[in-house]
């Protein structure tokens, strides 16, 4: 029993059951499939993560982000007071989280590409982008840079998914993607 | 040293029981019991707060108790329990006495100093900063020094559970390997000693950051090995729990490993490919390379998930193979269909083996591919599938154990056997609700650690689709009757303890010796064992099917790159 010594002590050249065997081949190679398919993806998939990361302060990213607001603000979301940026298709973006919103919304066209950098000037903080589900993690200090291409339009908004406190359950952001 | 302990011998299993352990055993058990009860009803309040209709605590409360609920349940409960474990599976297991019972009860009362410190810290309301604790949010100094003198006393601990193995070889107390239970258990021991290292890597400095001698703390460097530290201990869990299995398995059955080797080659796997776990809780973080998390989230090409596929096969294996044996051979089920289900122990164990498998496993690999977890990350997904691995997994199976813990170290007699006999079902099917609906809900988008879904306070507005509030609030039903269950387990447990009738010496029942004499390993004279093998087989299959549903669901996203 296995709560007992082994009742041979030789017990390391007993056979293997076919049984087992088949099962520990198919657990096997099932595994080094998925192992593979995650190199595929990155060859052939759309969906991966692009690796370019910098170190950056909040300073620093605060002074880009808000160059890049007063160039391309074309108005306000509403009577929020948050300026919504329109930025040229293929050119940097940046979005700023900190506690407790997603600083400025974007206005994006769709089907173009877009270098989204994102930094947090505070805590960590979650980006999730719903309903089409991306959910990335916004570290302090270190500035992610992805290119998107929204494929759909209309209103998409960014929930912060990592805890950054009280306020945490207020911190929304905002895409629009326009045609 | 040696003629100090003293010892009884166990009537039911023969077995000489060190008297000292047997305390230890007992104390900590204990213990960990409370810690359940604690973080359970933190887990209940957490469960209706974040079901949109009945929201019951504040937003502050509701920080706290989810602080608490992980810290208590996740730590404090499994890890008690773990040391109890431990040393049953050294002392007891192996006919020893306990390498230096003093230092073992320092182990004990600096993890009780370190566990009432953390709830101390949480409950003063200012370290309400998740179980995880990512900087640059900063807790109270007492709740990471807490944590640290935690750590310590689990090394401590270890020494003992170590010290024990070298005095019961050194006396020859066993003859041959040791059990294939205590070889699981000086598995997890391994894996422990490579956590509480983690862990006292980065609390140590986090702790010094907290009282102002050092200046920061990178957040991701933190991440990195404080995931060392929080994914490694489910480890440990999962190597206990899975030991636990195979001894429930030969404790009710007789059942024997159908092969050593393969057994004790897939607890291998855990030591040597484990921990590099820690990048499932990356794949999405920048300054993190894709080799890396590649590499590391598959575990190496997935060699620790071959080691669980493997026990999930050896261990209805090796039921089967006995079940048969004692003669119920009749068609694929008979088996089965005449386990004895009304065994808290076994009823716990086998659904704590099925959804560990299907529910836990299955959506841990999908997690964990690197690209996958892009539709995943941080969405209450999370929650859903560790809640199948922890508490599916790891808490049903202490408790499914518990029951005869109480009767051979606590020589109790179970003091309600009806409560007892639909506990594991009760809390077992709460379990399964509460994961399967926030995995659903996560994959509809849903954010964990998230006081309110409506986001009525803020300034923008969102809402998600109807059908995700629906499942959170499902989750909330759930969660009740996992609390029932919970409630059912701990009064049993507590009362047998306190007021049971104590145990009467039944004659040592050992199943079936005369086959054990003519086989030698489990399998043996059993060649077929078709029930199983249709079980891994319907596991493969849904395993298959769910991996290349989420990668279709993936490829709808927007592009990314």
């Amino acid at each position: 029993m296995a709560i007992h010594s082994p009742s041979d002590r030789i017990w390391w050249n007993k056979p293997i059951e076919k049984m087992e065997l088949i099962w520990i081949g198919i657990a096997f190679c099932w595994g080094l499939f998925m192992f593979c398919a995650m190199i595929w993806w990155h060859i052939y998939g759309e969906q991966n993560l692009s690796n370019e990361t910098y170190k950056t302060t909040p300073e620093l990213f605060e002074s880009r982000t808000e160059a890049m607001v007063e160039a391309y603000t074309v108005r306000e979301e509403g009577d929020t007071g948050i300026p919504v940026v329109h930025p040229p298709a293929g050119s940097d973006v940046y979005l700023l989280a900190r506690r407790w919103e997603f600083y400025p919304i974007l206005e994006l066209d769709m089907g173009q590409s877009y270098r989204i950098h994102m930094s947090s000037t505070d805590w960590q903080h979650g980006f999730s982008l719903q309903p089409t589900n991306i959910n990335l993690q916004i570290h302090p200090g270190y500035e992610m840079v992805l290119t998107i291409t929204p494929d759909s339009s209309g209103v998409f908004n960014i929930v912060c998914n990592e805890f950054c406190g009280i306020g945490h359950h207020q911190m929304l952001g905002r895409i629009h993607v326009v045609e | 040293m040696a003629n100090q302990a003293q010892f009884r011998t166990c009537p039911e299993t023969g077995l000489k029981v060190d008297l000292a352990a047997e305390k230890l055993i007992k104390v900590n058990a204990v213990v960990a019991v409370v810690f359940l009860a604690v973080g359970g009803l933190f887990g209940l309040l957490v469960a209706l707060t974040r079901w949109p209709a009945v929201h019951i605590l504040p937003d502050s409360w509701f920080y706290l108790a989810l602080t608490a609920h992980g810290a208590d349940v996740l730590l404090f409960w499994i890890i008690f329990f773990e040391m109890a474990m431990l040393y049953f599976c050294s002392a007891i297991l192996l006919n020893s006495r306990l390498a230096a019972p003093k230092l073992a009860w320092g182990a004990f009362w600096l993890m009780i100093a370190g566990a009432v410190m953390a709830n101390v810290a949480v409950l003063q309301g200012n370290s309400s900063v998740m179980f995880t604790s990512y900087v640059p949010m900063q807790a109270a100094p007492h709740f990471y020094l807490g944590l640290i003198l935690f750590a310590v006393g689990i090394l401590v601990g270890l020494c003992c559970f170590f010290g024990t193995l070298v005095i019961a070889k050194d006396e020859k107390t066993y003859e041959g390997s040791v059990p294939l239970v205590t070889f699981g258990a000086i598995t997890a021991a391994i894996i422990a000693v490579f956590t509480v290292a983690c862990g006292a890597i980065i609390l140590i400095p986090t702790f010094l950051w907290s009282v102002g001698l050092i200046p920061t703390i990178d957040p991701l460097i933190y991440k990195i090995v404080w995931w060392g530290f929080g994914h490694a201990s489910q480890q440990i869990n999962v190597a206990v729990h899975v030991s636990i299995w195979y001894a429930i398995a030969a404790m009710t059955f007789g059942a024997k490993p159908l092969s050593e080797k393969v057994s004790r080659t897939a607890f291998l796997m855990y030591i040597l490919f484990l921990q590099l776990a820690s990048a499932h809780h990356l794949l999405v973080e920048p300054g993190v390379s894709s080799e890396w998390k590649i590499f590391n989230t598959s575990y190496a090409m997935y060699l620790a998930v071959v080691g669980s596929m493997v026990h999930g096969m050896t261990i209805p294996g090796a039921i089967e193979a006995a079940q048969r044996k004692r003669g119920l051979t009749n068609g694929i089920w008979e088996w089965l269909r005449k386990a004895p289900w009304s065994n808290p122990a076994f009823a716990g164990m086998f659904m704590s083996l099925v959804m560990f498998g299907f529910l836990g496993g299955i959506s841990g690999v999908i997690l964990g591919t690197e690209q996958l977890n892009i539709i995943m990350h941080n969405t209450v997904y999370v929650p859903g599938h560790f809640h199948a691995t922890v508490v599916a997994g790891t808490t049903l199976t202490f408790m499914a154990f518990t029951y005869p813990v109480i009767n051979l170290i606590f020589r109790k007699e179970i003091i309600w056997p009806k409560v007892a006999q639909y506990q594991p079902y009760v809390f077992g099917l709460g379990v399964m609700g509460i994961s399967v609906f926030m995995m659903g809900a996560g994959t509809l988008g849903v954010a964990r650690r998230h006081w309110d879904i409506t986001f009525a306070d803020a300034t923008l507005s969102f809402e998600y689709p109807p059908m995700a509030i629906m499942l959170m609030g499902l989750n909330g039903l759930a969660a009740i009757l996992a609390a029932a269950g919970g409630l059912m387990y701990v009064s049993v447990v507590i009362a047998s303890i306190w007021k049971g009738k104590p145990r009467e010496v039944v004659a040592v029942s050992e199943p079936t010796p005369e086959a054990e004499a003519l086989t030698s390993y489990g399998s043996a004279g059993t060649l077929h064992l078709p029930g199983t093998a249709i079980l891994v087989g319907i596991f493969f299959l849904s395993f298959v099917l769910y991996y290349f549903i989420n990668w279709k669901y993936l490829a709808t996203v927007w592009p990314l790159s």
